[in-house]
């Protein structure tokens, strides 16, 4: 088998969960001006939803995931009453305190009921791949990359095609003259926490049998779908998508060619090294505080 | 006017007084000393102590950099782990004496710490929280696979404390008797830091960065330091942690370590030194007593964190009352404020000159190409219909925006591309339209802060910057809110304290934008009798304001814009009977269907 176009394609399965996550990031951080540390942590419950309901209660695999989308969409709603929304007019920096509260009381309050050992989730298939021209494609990267075509489609849809969609990118936009309109801005920031919280869940469910379903697992989401984020461009959808996408290939290249142990830190490097020379990431953001 | 009682004035305000707070040092030591034989000499109680007062010094650092600076670090955990490795690596690896190698993991961290200051640059709240994290993050897998400089996950034990002779520092209790004296000193310097010059500027910076720098802050090095100290400072807790324990290991200063010491912080109130001991002691302590929650405690730190920011913001300290409330009573009389002292110097002479001041946003021209010369000793104003470029040309004038072409003069020297704080160091001042005050500070020490200004002539002398500022609070009328938090003000009070840190600097040209914006009639009424006392006093100003009634009261000189453009210039009843001033605010009754808006600025 041929080495480089192997790891292209597991980097780019990697890389569609970071992206399917750092679009439910970017999303949070356009309509309600919030930078969540917890986002991760929504994978991470995600997966642990389906390990509850598809091995430890039997519900077949088809029904779990849609419950589980649909708890974790609710559980966005509750997220944001607790972290946000109290301190909704104090600025940016106790939401972001409050987030990474979050996420540390999540991953603690996962680990005291299911201890730390990772739990396994089967592959949505039983068919393990595919090989084809030389490169054998996991049939769990293929969903991954298949469902993350799918979401970043229907959210294009949603959002320039209905009258929801139009109102979620108004409230984004400018919250005062949204709610001048008629727009019910707090049901609309609302929505965007469940959206935000469900892709995450999701994400963490599609990832979960190639990554195993750990306490950890939070984190780390959390800090590749920030990378992405910022190497595309902070509060681009679009570069948020490609951005987890380089991260994913970077990554999978760097640990087969440079080392595994500093695989995450070559992550971080390069966060780090974006943040330095071009803070504006790929697809800019406006900065400049107004006079 | 006595003068015996300026310095009793000066003397009351903590600011000024430079020996504050000394006498409790020494007795704070003193009373190490004697706590010193109490000690237990070893064992479980030793080690909580020990654990207690070497987290306290890094969560120290924290209220430097996140309460005084308001810049987050979740990286605080790997300055400690610095510090420690120093003295884990210096002692035993290198055989290097304690003392030198704390120094050197205090100088390693202390390094990284200005270096993350740096990233700070440009890039606030979130994007310095990612850094922090990644930070942290590298450090723990570089301490963990760099087995060859850090012994890997194994970590290094046997680390030796100092030998110093006749101190018995080898002993628990004396070790844990300098840690004490160490952090009692670090306690000290933090409180007074935050009432120093440097303190404030960092609090200003936290407040408002955009009038930190008009008031001649330079904000990227104010917050580069708060860093460096902030890392210092951690390092120097690491350093002692690992000599009090004799063994460390990656784990010990890992990201759940920076939440943990940020928990502590935030719980005893991140604003101030004491509130980070109570933080520190607390978060020490409660765990050993509630031992039931020891399975759960990160769960209950993450909850924790959420309940400080929704119901203590200002964390257990905070709690303990608004200690800043009353504060000394600043009565007597204070030199009045010197605004005749320059003139005479060059009435008539060109204060500011602006020659062909462009500003272009891509293809809009916000401004194209103005001319102007503000004199010394008049009142100058600047008008224009809505969006005709009047904020874009403070902006420009004040160096907050880079103008696309044009050359600014101020007082004969070039400061077309000098930054904003330098500005100001050169005697530009100004408000802003939508009141930019630092909301935690006192009125008092919002004046300060335009008194220290770079370049006014009593700046480095902290009494005369007490007696400046409250002889401009005079001038404004709000002396009896001196220690009041501007927060707490009435809109049009925070209004005269903005106009109050402008004067107290003794700027060459005040830049008042559009000082009546806000205000209800009274205050409009309150505002033109103050600027009419300043137009008296000869101090030179550029007003911007769409309030005709308040600019005929006071302007010698008026400048009109339109569409970026300059349509009239001269004395106020000459350019108000303009035609093309009338045209741009009343409109014409159209002698031609066809002419647009646009015609009119095209002249």
């Amino acid at each position: 088998m041929d080495l480089v176009p192997q790891l292209l394609f597991t980097g780019l399965g990697i890389g569609a969960i970071y992206a399917l996550v750092a679009l439910g990031f970017v999303l949070l951080i356009r309509a309600a001006s919030v930078v969540n540390f917890a986002q991760g942590e929504f994978s991470m419950l995600g997966a642990y939803l389906m390990v509850i309901l598809a091995s430890e209660l039997g519900v077949p695999y088809l029904v779990a995931l849609p419950v589980s989308v649909l708890i974790m969409a609710l559980f966005g709603v509750l997220f944001a009453g607790v972290t946000y929304w109290p301190l909704r007019h104090r600025g940016q920096l106790p939401v972001i305190i409050s987030t990474i509260g979050a996420s540390i009381f999540l991953s603690n309050f996962v680990l005291v009921a299911y201890g730390p050992s990772p739990q396994v989730l089967p592959n949505l298939f039983d068919s393990p791949g595919i090989e084809w021209g030389g490169v054998f494609m996991d049939s769990q990267y293929l969903a991954i990359m298949v469902a993350a075509v799918i979401m970043v489609s229907l959210q294009y849809l949603i959002f320039e095609k209905t009258l929801l969609g139009k109102k979620l990118q108004a409230t984004s936009q400018d919250k005062e003259m949204a709610s001048l309109l008629g727009i019910p801005v707090a049901i609309m920031i609302l929505i965007t926490f469940a959206y935000s919280a469900a892709l995450g869940g999701l994400a963490g469910i599609l990832v979960a049998p190639v990554l195993f379903v750990s306490v950890g697992m939070g984190a780390i989401i959390s800090l590749k779908a920030f990378a992405a984020n910022i190497i595309g461009g902070f509060g681009s959808i679009p570069g948020s998508i490609l951005g987890g996408l380089a991260l994913g290939v970077v990554e999978t290249f760097g640990a087969a060619y440079i080392s595994v142990p500093y695989k995450d830190a070559l992550a971080f490097g390069l966060l780090l090294l974006f943040l330095l020379i071009r803070p504006q990431g790929l697809f800019g953001e406006r900065i400049a505080e107004k006079a | 006017m006595s003068a015996a009682a300026i310095p009793s004035i000066t003397m009351a305000v903590p600011q000024a007084n430079t020996w504050r707070g000394l006498p409790g040092l020494a007795l704070a030591i003193a009373g190490v000393f004697v706590l010193s034989f109490a000690l237990p000499q070893s064992g479980y109680t030793l080690n909580i102590f020990m654990q207690a007062a070497t987290y306290a010094v890094a969560v120290a650092g924290l209220v430097v950099v996140l309460g005084y600076c308001g810049q987050i670090s979740l990286a605080q955990a790997a300055f400690f782990g610095m510090g420690a490795y120093g003295v884990g690596i210096g002692t035993v690896d290198f055989g290097l004496p304690f003392f030198v190698a704390l120094a050197a993991g205090v100088g390693v961290a202390t390094v990284f710490g200005i270096l993350l200051g740096f990233a700070s640059l440009r890039l606030g709240g979130h994007y310095l929280a990612m850094v922090t994290i990644s930070f942290q993050q590298i450090l723990t897998l570089v301490l963990n696979n760099w087995t060859g400089l850090t012994h890997g996950p194994d970590g290094i034990p046997s680390i030796a404390r100092p030998a110093v002779p006749g101190l018995r520092l080898q002993d628990g209790d004396h070790f844990l008797a300098l840690c004490l004296v160490v952090l009692v000193c670090v306690t000290w310097f933090i409180w007074r830091l935050k009432t120093s010059r440097l303190g404030r500027a960092m609090q200003a910076v936290r407040d408002n960065e955009i009038a930190a720098s008009t008031c001649g802050i330079n904000v990227f090095s104010t917050k580069v330091v708060a860093f460096g100290i902030s890392a210092l400072l951690g390092g120097l807790g690491g350093g002692l942690f690992a000599g009090g324990f004799a063994y460390i290991s990656p784990d010990q200063f890992t990201f759940a370590e920076s939440i943990v010491l940020l928990t502590m912080a935030l719980l005893g109130g991140v604003k101030s030194p004491f509130g980070a001991l109570l933080g520190t002691g607390l978060l020490i302590i409660l765990p050993e007593w509630l031992r039931f929650l020891k399975q759960v405690y990160l769960a209950v730190y993450g909850l924790a964190v959420i309940l400080i920011m929704v119901f203590l913001p200002d964390g257990l300290w905070g709690l303990l009352g608004d200690r800043r409330r009353a504060g000394p009573i600043l009565s007597g009389a204070v030199p009045p404020l010197p605004l005749l002292s320059q003139v005479g110097a060059g009435v008539g002479g060109e204060a500011l000159r602006i020659e062909g001041l462009a500003k272009h946003f891509g293809g809009l021209r916000a401004l194209d190409g103005i001319d102007m010369v503000v004199r010394v000793g008049t009142v100058h104003a600047l008008i224009g219909p809505n969006g005709s470029g009047k904020s874009t040309f403070i902006n420009v004038t004040t160096g907050l925006y880079r103008p696309t072409a044009g050359r600014i003069t101020l007082a004969g020297r070039d400061v077309t591309a000098t930054p904003a704080h330098l500005r100001t160091r050169a005697g530009l001042a100004r408000t802003f339209q939508n009141i930019r005050v630092f909301r935690g500070l006192t009125v008092l020490e919002n004046v300060m802060i335009g008194a220290e200004r770079p370049g006014n002539d009593i700046a480095e002398n902290p009494a005369a910057v007490v007696t400046r500022a409250l002889a401009a609070l005079d001038f404004v009328g709000l002396r009896a809110d001196a220690g009041r938090i501007v927060g707490a003000l009435s809109y049009g009070h925070q209004r005269y304290v903005e106009i109050a840190r402008a004067l107290a600097g003794n700027p060459t040209v005040v830049l008042l934008d559009e000082p009546a914006a806000g205000l209800n009639p009274t205050e409009k009424r309150e505002l033109g009798v103050l600027l009419r006392r300043l137009k008296g006093h000869g101090l030179t100003i550029l007003i911007v304001d769409h309030d005709m009634a308040l600019v005929e009261q006071v302007a010698d000189h008026i400048t009109v814009l339109n569409f970026g453009r300059r349509i009239a210039d001269g004395p106020p009843r000459d350019v108000l009977s303009h035609p093309d001033v009338i045209a741009a605010y009343l409109g014409v009754p159209a002698p031609n269907p066809e002419a647009t808006d646009a015609d009119y600025a095209v002249t």
